[in-house]
This record gives structure tokens, C-alpha cells and sequence, in this order.
């Protein structure tokens, strides 16, 4: 036979045999997996129409509804958890490692893996009903050190925010080369809350991070950037215990911004502030550090190097970030403890604090997703 | 032999003296990433067993009614990864509407399989070996309980083997390679049966 003729054949059977099977799946899709509209009903008061078969998260921020979560729906945080009093079958396989005995019994569930496919009927916390969605500008970029970038938004649309220093925003990015939908990634706020028409964040390149890469090779001066927030429990508690602050990295954010939030509120707490980097070229921020040691009564800065570069000549402290704060915490006693980075950092740090007598539920954590 | 003794002979050499798993090792990939637990591996095994039956079936119709009427055999394996992956695809939506229980066992491990290797090898092996289609299909449905049978089997051993010190070298991928080896010595033992 011809060969050109037997090339076409076969070219057009592969596709014939494909557009057949794709139209099956899409026949499939339109019908088999199609639910109809559905009711949530939230907090026995609100209730919303969504399209069926979505997620419960991605259906609520449909509505403008934001519950926080931050791996963006891929089940790996465990955060975006909320209460299921009616619609949910079974527990899934994919939330069990994320629920406990209790909230089991509470009916918790995870809200990223559970689909709408009848009427549901869900309880979330009222403060959750004030996370907006902001349109923002990048209003300015920098780089604090080889890996880490300052990105400053400016709000547009609502043109003002209330937050807590400390807590953190979602950062929508859109599709671009390494995602073909948009994702969203959780950032805490670095900037005071006083400053109520801007956003300022710290974020790493993680290599081959879906929004850390778009935020370190994409992102320009001028750019329209969708957050939305503001949403977490890592914020400041009212005593007059001791503070100890611990990050690692951009773990910085949120404790830059409690910081600046005690320096303008005349808070006079005894506060120590321990922030591990590897060498010099991971620190960064130093004389602001510097400034507010200065303007707070009794605060004080000490960076540690876990392996400082001989041309580094490092004199401050140096060692694994666990072992400095060992060396320099006199008691547990009357103490609270802030930390914020990596997991492995966190628990590592919580186990020595309270080895040393810093009470577990006086310790407060913002671990990376 | 009748016609149902030679499916039972496929059948039975499929699970045990040409297991597709232990003799060919192929479906590596997810027998040593889902095997720590007997409760996970039965519903990644029942999976296997069902796709596996019915691909084979699938791509028996398609190899012998469409590509070996216009001579493209050589386009098979391109022809029976679209089957096995469209075939998934709607399977995954089927049983999603139609029962919770039975997605949550079944469901969540059906996309993860489309791209075993198993499968597909069980479609190529039944067309080199020249098989009739109702003698396909019990080969597929044998391949599929064979390779359930070994992943329960490897996952029984290591629950067993969490509460044992495994020297720190051989922690986790290794270990578990090595049983499959005595494993597949083992069902070695089977070939005389037939």
C-alpha cells in the first residue's frame, strides 16, 4: 500500500479513536457528573445557590466566602477544616489524617475535599463573614536578601483593611506557564495595621513553588494582584508576660508586623526577638531591627547563624537556632512565646521551650503549608 | 481441555505462575507506594482488578474490530492508553454519583491507576500471546486478582515489619524490594502447578 496513505490511516484513526473517547467523557461529564444547583445554608441565617459537584471551598469562595486554607485546596494544609451539620456522607479517606477524634464526633470536615452534592448545611465562624476579596497594585519590589522579596501592594478595591498584626492574606495567582488554573497561597502581612491602604509581604522562592516562582520571575511594579483575607490566630495576646519571638526566613512577616504594631502602641512588654538564618546573607532587615530596639523599652534583636562564612566575620550568635534560644531563655517562667517558619523549625523550637518550662498553651504557631 | 477449563487455566496461571507482578514486576510504582496498609492496598487492588478486566476486554474489541482490519497494529499502545484513560474517566464519574461508600474505597485510587503499567501490559500481553476474547478478559481478571493478592500480601508483612528494626540502610523502598524478591521466589515454587 502507499505509504502516505497508510500514514493517514493510521493519523486518522488515533484521532478519530480520541474525539470519540473525548466526547464520551464530556457526554459524561455533562450528564453523570452533573448535580444541579444546590443550597448551603450557613449558620442556620444565610444560604447561597451553587452549581453542584464542587468542592465545598471552591463553591463558598464562589459566593465570596473565604475560608482559610493554605495549600489552596490540594488537601495538604488540613486548615480550610469547617462544621458539616447536614449534606456530608462519609468521612473520605483524604481527610481522615487532618481530623481527630473529637471533631470527628463534632462533625468537622475538610472542606477542600468534600463535593457539594445536595443540599448542605454548614456552621463557620462569624468573623469569617469580614474576609474579603481586595483588588490590589504592586506598588513596589525589592529584594531583602538572594532569595527573599518585599512586594508591596497597594489596595484598590475595597480601599482599606482591618487586621491583626500577625495574621495572614491569600495571594491569587493567576495561570501562568506552571499552573494552568489560579491557585491561591497564604502570606502573612508584614506592614502595621495602622497602615490600612497597603499590604506588605515577605516572600521566599521556593524552587519550583507555583506563587513564589510567579511572584520572583513574573511579578512587576504596576501589576493587579486579587488577595483576599484577613484570616488566622497568630496575633498578639493581651497580658504582660514576657515575649519570645522565633522565626526562621520569611517567617519574619508576621513578627515584623507585631513589632511595629507594639512600637506604635507603646507596648512596654519585655520582648526577645531570636531569628535563624544559615550565614550573612540570609539576614535581612537588620537596621529596622536595630531602629525598633531603639523605640521599644525593652526589646532586643539577636539573629544567629546557624553556619556563618568565614568572610562573614560573624561576632553575634552563632549555632542551630534551637541551642541559641536554650542559651539565652533564664526561665520559662511568666513567658509567651511567638514562632513563625518552617515545621521542622517550630517543633524543634516548641520542644526546647517547653523543656525549659515555657507552657504549651502559651506557645503560638504559624507554620508554612 | 473444554472451552471453562481453559479460561480457569488462564485464570489460575494469571494469579499465580505468571503473576504479573511477581514474574513480570510490572505495577511496581504504586505496590511499593500503597502497600504500608492492608485496608488501602484492598481498595487500590479492587481497582486493578476491575479496570484491569475490563481494558483487557476493551481493547480486545478495539485491537482485533478496528486496528487489525485496517493494519495498524503498530498504533496499539498509543490506541490502548486513550481506552484505559478515557475508560477511568468515566468509570471515576459512574461511581462518584452513584455511591459514597463506594468511592471513598474505590474511587480515590482509580485516576492513580491509569497510568500503571500493569494495565497496559495486560492488554499488550494478550494480543502477543494470540488470545481469544473471553480468554483475554479471564486473563485480566486473573492479572488483576493476582496483583491484589500481592500487594495484600506485601502490605500484611509490613504492618507486620512496623513493630521490627529494619537496619537504617534498608528503611522503607529497600526492604520492601527485597521481600518482593523472596516473594517472587516464592510463587517461582507455583510454576509446576502448570
Amino acid at each position: 500500500m502507499n505509504p502516505v496513505l497508510l500514514f493517514l490511516i493510521g493519523v486518522g484513526v488515533v484521532c478519530g479513536i480520541t474525539t470519540f473517547l473525548a466526547l464520551l467523557v464530556t457526554l459524561a461529564e455533562a450528564f453523570i457528573a452533573n448535580y444541579g444547583e444546590v443550597k448551603i445554608t450557613i449558620n442556620k441565617e444565610k444560604e447561597i445557590t451553587v452549581e453542584g459537584g464542587k468542592p465545598l471551598l471552591t463553591s463558598l469562595k464562589e459566593k465570596q466566602i473565604f475560608i482559610p486554607s493554605a495549600c489552596g485546596g490540594r488537601g495538604s494544609c488540613g486548615l480550610c477544616k469547617c462544621k458539616v451539620i447536614k449534606g456530608a456522607g462519609d468521612f473520605l479517606p483524604t481527610e481522615l489524617p487532618w481530623l481527630s477524634e473529637d471533631e470527628k464526633k463534632e462533625g468537622i470536615r475538610l472542606s477542600c475535599q468534600l463535593k457539594v452534592k445536595t443540599d448542605f448545611e454548614i456552621e463557620i465562624p462569624e468573623e469569617l463573614f469580614n474576609v474579603k476579596q481586595y483588588e490590589t497594585q504592586v506598588s513596589s519590589l525589592r529584594n531583602l536578601t538572594h532569595d527573599i522579596k518585599e512586594v508591596t501592594l497597594e489596595l484598590l478595591e475595597p480601599d482599606i483593611i482591618t487586621f491583626k498584626a500577625g495574621q495572614f492574606i491569600q495571594f491569587e495567582v493567576p495561570e501562568y506557564e506552571l499552573s494552568d488554573e489560579p491557585v491561591y497561597r497564604a502570606y502573612s502581612v508584614s506592614s502595621a495595621p495602622s497602615d490600612k491602604g497597603n499590604v506588605e509581604l515577605e516572600i521566599r522562592l521556593v524552587p519550583n513553588g507555583i506563587c513564589t516562582t510567579y511572584v520572583h520571575k513574573f511579578l512587576k511594579e504596576g501589576d493587579k494582584v486579587a488577595i483576599n483575607g484577613p484570616y488566622g490566630e497568630f496575633f498578639l495576646r493581651d497580658t504582660n508576660a514576657d515575649i519570645i519571638f522565633i522565626a526562621g526566613g520569611s517567617g519574619m512577616a508576621p513578627i515584623k508586623a507585631i513589632l511595629l504594631d507594639m512600637a506604635e502602641k507603646g507596648v512596654s512588654r519585655k520582648a526577645r526577638y531570636f531569628f535563624g538564618a544559615r550565614s550573612k546573607k540570609d539576614l535581612f532587615l537588620t537596621d529596622k531591627m536595630k531602629e525598633l530596639e531603639n523605640k521599644l523599652p525593652d526589646f532586643r534583636f539577636i539573629p544567629a547563624l546557624s553556619q556563618p562564612k568565614p568572610e562573614d566575620r560573624w561576632e553575634g550568635a552563632s549555632g542551630l537556632i534551637t541551642d541559641v534560644v536554650e542559651r539565652n531563655l533564664e526561665s520559662g517562667e511568666n513567658k509567651e512565646a511567638y514562632l513563625c517558619g518552617s515545621p521542622g523549625m517550630i517543633d524543634a523550637c516548641v520542644k526546647v521551650l517547653t523543656k525549659n518550662g515555657v507552657l504549651e498553651e502559651k506557645i503560638y504557631y504559624d507554620k508554612f503549608g | 481441555m473444554s472451552e471453562k477449563a481453559g479460561l480457569f487455566a488462564i485464570f489460575f496461571s494469571a494469579v499465580f505462575t505468571q503473576n504479573i507482578l511477581l514474574t513480570y514486576y510490572l505495577g511496581m510504582c504504586s505496590f511499593l507506594a500503597v502497600s504500608r496498609q492492608v485496608k488501602t492496598s484492598l481498595g487500590l487492588g479492587m481497582a486493578v482488578v476491575f479496570v484491569m478486566t475490563f481494558t483487557s476486554g476493551l481493547n480486545w474489541l478495539v485491537f482485533y474490530h478496528i486496528l487489525e482490519p485496517l493494519e495498524l497494529q503498530y498504533l496499539r499502545f498509543i490506541v490502548f492508553i486513550v481506552v484505559i484513560a478515557a475508560f477511568v474517566q468515566i468509570v471515576e464519574m459512574i461511581i462518584e454519583r452513584a455511591s459514597d461508600a463506594l468511592y471513598a474505597a474505590l474511587g480515590i485510587f482509580l485516576p492513580l491507576i491509569t497510568v500503571n503499567c500493569a494495565i497496559l501490559g495486560v492488554s499488550l500481553f494478550m494480543i502477543i500471546r494470540e488470545q481469544g476474547f473471553w480468554e483475554s478478559v479471564a486473563y485480566g481478571f486473573g492479572s488483576g486478582v493476582g496483583w491484589m493478592l500481592a500487594i495484600l500480601a506485601m502490605a500484611g508483612i509490613r504492618q507486620k515489619m512496623a513493630r521490627s528494626r529494619v537496619p537504617g540502610g534498608l528503611e522503607g523502598a529497600g526492604i520492601t524490594l527485597v521481600i518482593a524478591g523472596i516473594m517472587a521466589l516464592a510463587f517461582m515454587g507455583l510454576s509446576g502447578v502448570i
